[in-house]
């Protein structure tokens, strides 16, 4: 069977279920389009947060950032992981005992204002648009690298399933969606790894793997020692030493971490358990589940590492895998010929003769830094070198010798090519990845379409609005919101999906989590003081973000050297220094907060479930 | 009333030590192991399989310690609740 049946095969089946499910499950109530009525198990919680959480930056580009970045991927590793300790910890079990469907919920109720939860609507909107964003984009490199079609195309595919099963299940019909996505992206990520694993270093666990010795070659080395050899014999840095700064990192790590604590889709998914003891039992589970993938995602990251040089590198490339020449056509790897001996080479920024050291393939202009392509009219000499590659538009930067360019996010794509997999197994793959990106753009559309038609029109502008027309709103809402992800889901604002991600946890790190910290830790925390220190800290990282990404602010102007990724931790304190600082001279919140708060600290009482509305 | 109210505010605080032990691993573990002191565990702590040790830290050893960080917030709060809950009956009765 060719490799296009089985794609066919796997992710046919894949949609089958997820569809079949999401028409069972689907909501008949708010309250089960909220909240799935409430009652789902922690496990099956646990394995859909899981889902819902592991994004198509998690799946499809973590890993290639990982071995692109080596040690400093540790901010993705631990960032994501470390940040769903704080939000079980510090978040999720109180704001289940206060029981409200969203977290502008908690916000205008807290902070006793209308204002306060409109800010927080606001910033809910941002946030998951920014992030589902990311997804849109990754469901397009997914579907346009199976059918062969452009991104466009893939993403507007995409979005037509996700509305399809988000919008008509709700929360119900995402919850048992998610399970199903979950099996499916575990296998999908660790089926590959092990098979790798065994043909570098004959270990059946990739984490072993990781720590043994690469047997591949002709003596035993240990494994590390040889990635870091083949990277600096070929320019690179070691891959075990980081290229940031620690400032950098901690600031990173730290803003990736608060960020998953603020992220309202998550905090979400914790109002379908049963009460606080549940919700406790169901986060070990979720971050179980989600270490399975966290701990392959760096084994797959090395292995890929070394496969891709030892695979190409020196190769000429009429000889070259027939991967690389499909992935040319789809615009994710680029070979340029610049000593044009029609051999593939290699290197990194140590081999450069440029000031600022660098590997570029190709002269980047206007902060453009994939491969661009003459247009299909354009004559035939433009188009196809006289190896047969694919020629870019670019021109080469002969300051330096590499000549292959590739996106980070193939490297889990291309990962079972590479390694000479069984086809179904790049199927199940490619399985996984839709899985991963449709599960998050389900849970993402949901609290966004929430946030508009619970939030925005119930709670704001028509409070006496019923129950059916709720839903229908919220119907609409997802509508609209899809539209507009899938637009910038074809014009991403930066290059690599998991970028784009970041910068939402960035906002939320720099507001929810602050407000929501203070909201539940202070008693003396004010409304005055909570607004000011969202939008301060809101505004601050937003501008910062855009200053650098659209504005073309360099590295030299970086605020201590901290990366616009890392910026949202900076936000963060700004956020809680302008609160405490205004709360001091505005007067204290009225006795029913005192009441709230006492309400969310303590467990017993009466259970409010989350339908409350 | 006076009772339950003083058996709360020990619950609180029993349960923000709990947190803040937590939370002290935590940061150890993650920013501490993986990034402030790597290069210095790298050189002088064993390795863990053939990987130095901080990079180990930073890329495996900090999500492992989160999972269990998770199971010990878990026993550890229901354990306070269920004393909580006696506390409370004790007044009551």
């Amino acid at each position: 069977m060719s490799q296009g049946t089985w794609n066919f095969i796997f992710i046919g089946i894949s949609f089958a279920l997820y569809i079949g499910i999401a028409i069972r499950q689907r909501a008949g109530s708010t309250s089960e389009y909220y909240t799935a009525g409430g009652g789902v198990s922690p496990f099956v919680n646990g394995m859909a947060t899981a889902a819902d959480w592991m994004s198509a930056a998690t799946f499809i580009s973590m890993a290639g950032l990982i071995a692109s970045k080596g040690f400093d991927g540790a901010q993705f590793l631990m960032g994501w992981t470390g940040g769903f300790v704080l939000l079980t910890v510090l978040m999720v079990p109180f704001l289940r005992k206060f029981g409200k469907a969203t977290v502008p919920d908690f916000i205008g109720d807290r902070y006793y204002s209308r204002s306060a939860r409109g800010v927080a609507v606001v910033c809910a909107i941002f946030i998951c648009l920014t992030y589902i964003m990311g997804q849109m984009n990754g469901v397009g490199v997914v579907f346009s690298q199976l059918f062969g079609i452009s991104l466009s195309k893939g993403v507007v595919i995409g979005s037509a399933v996700v509305f399809f099963y988000a919008g008509m299940g709700g929360m119900k019909g995402i919850t048992y969606t998610q399970v199903a996505q979950y099996t499916v992206m575990a296998f999908a990520y660790t089926i590959p790894a092990v098979f790798i694993a065994i043909a570098l270093t004959n270990n059946v666990i990739p984490q072993l793997g990781l720590i043994g010795e690469y047997t591949a070659g002709d003596e035993a080395v240990p494994f590390l020692q040889k990635l870091n050899n083949i990277n600096t014999d070929l320019g690179f840095s070691e891959y075990t030493s980081g290229k940031l700064e620690k400032l950098d990192l901690f600031c990173i790590t730290a803003a990736l971490m608060c960020g998953t604590a603020g992220l309202p889709h998550v905090i979400v998914r914790f109002f379908t358990v049963k009460n606080v003891k549940a919700v406790r039992k169901s986060a070990c589970w979720t971050l179980a589940f989600i270490a399975v993938i966290y701990l392959t995602a760096p084994t797959i990251g090395a292995f890929s590492r070394v496969n891709l040089i030892e695979k190409l590198n020196g190769t000429s490339y009429t000889e070259a895998p027939q991967w690389l020449k499909d992935y040319e056509k789809t615009g994710q790897m680029a070979w340029v010929d610049k000593n044009d001996d029609g051999i593939i080479n290699i290197h990194g920024p140590a081999t450069s003769t440029a000031k600022k050291k660098n590997n570029n393939v190709f002269i980047i202009a206007d902060n453009v830094k994939k491969p661009e392509y003459p247009s299909s009219g354009s004559p035939e000499d433009q188009l196809v070198g006289k190896h047969g590659q694919r020629l870019i538009a670019q021109k080469a930067d002969k300051s330096n010798p590499n000549e292959l360019w590739f996106g980070n996010d193939i490297m889990v794509m291309a990962n079972p090519h590479m390694a000479g997999l069984p086809k179904w197994v790049i199927a199940l793959l490619m399985a996984g990845c839709i899985a991963a990106a449709l599960s998050t753009a389900a849970g993402l559309l949901l609290v966004l379409s929430t946030s508009i038609s619970h939030d925005l029109m119930k709670k704001i502008v028509k409070p006496d609005m019923t129950d059916e027309e709720e839903v229908k709103y919220a119907r609409i809402a997802s509508f609209v919101a899809l539209t507009v992800a899938a637009y910038f889901g074809i014009n991403p604002p930066s290059t690599f999906i998991a970028k784009t991600v970041a910068f939402a946890f960035g906002l939320a790190a720099s507001s929810f989590f602050p407000t929501l910290l203070m909201g539940i830790f202070s008693r003396r925390m004010n409304k005055e003081g909570a607004i000011a220190g969202m939008i301060s800290g809101i505004a601050f990282t937003f501008s910062y973000i855009v200053y650098f990404q659209f504005l073309g602010g360099t590295k030299d102007q970086y605020f201590f050297g901290i990366s616009p990724e890392g910026i949202g931790f900076v936000g963060m304190i700004i956020n809680f220094v302008v609160a405490f600082g205004v709360r001091a001279f505005t007067k204290a919140p009225p006795q029913e907060v005192a009441e709230l708060i006492d309400n969310v600290r303590y467990p017993g009482g009466k259970d409010t479930a989350a339908i409350d509305h | 009333m006076a009772k339950t109210k003083a058996a709360k505010g020990r619950y609180w605080r029993a349960h923000l030590k709990c947190v803040g032990a937590l939370l002290t691993i935590w940061f150890l573990a993650s920013f501490g192991c993986g990034i402030l002191w790597r290069d210095w565990l790298d050189t002088n702590f064993p390795t863990v399989g053939l990987a130095p040790f901080g990079f180990w830290m930073a890329q495996q050893g900090s999500i492992i310690t989160f999972v269990l960080i998770l199971i010990a917030y878990a026993v550890w709060m229901s354990r306070l609740e269920d004393s909580l809950e006696h506390d409370e009956e004790e007044v009551s009765s």
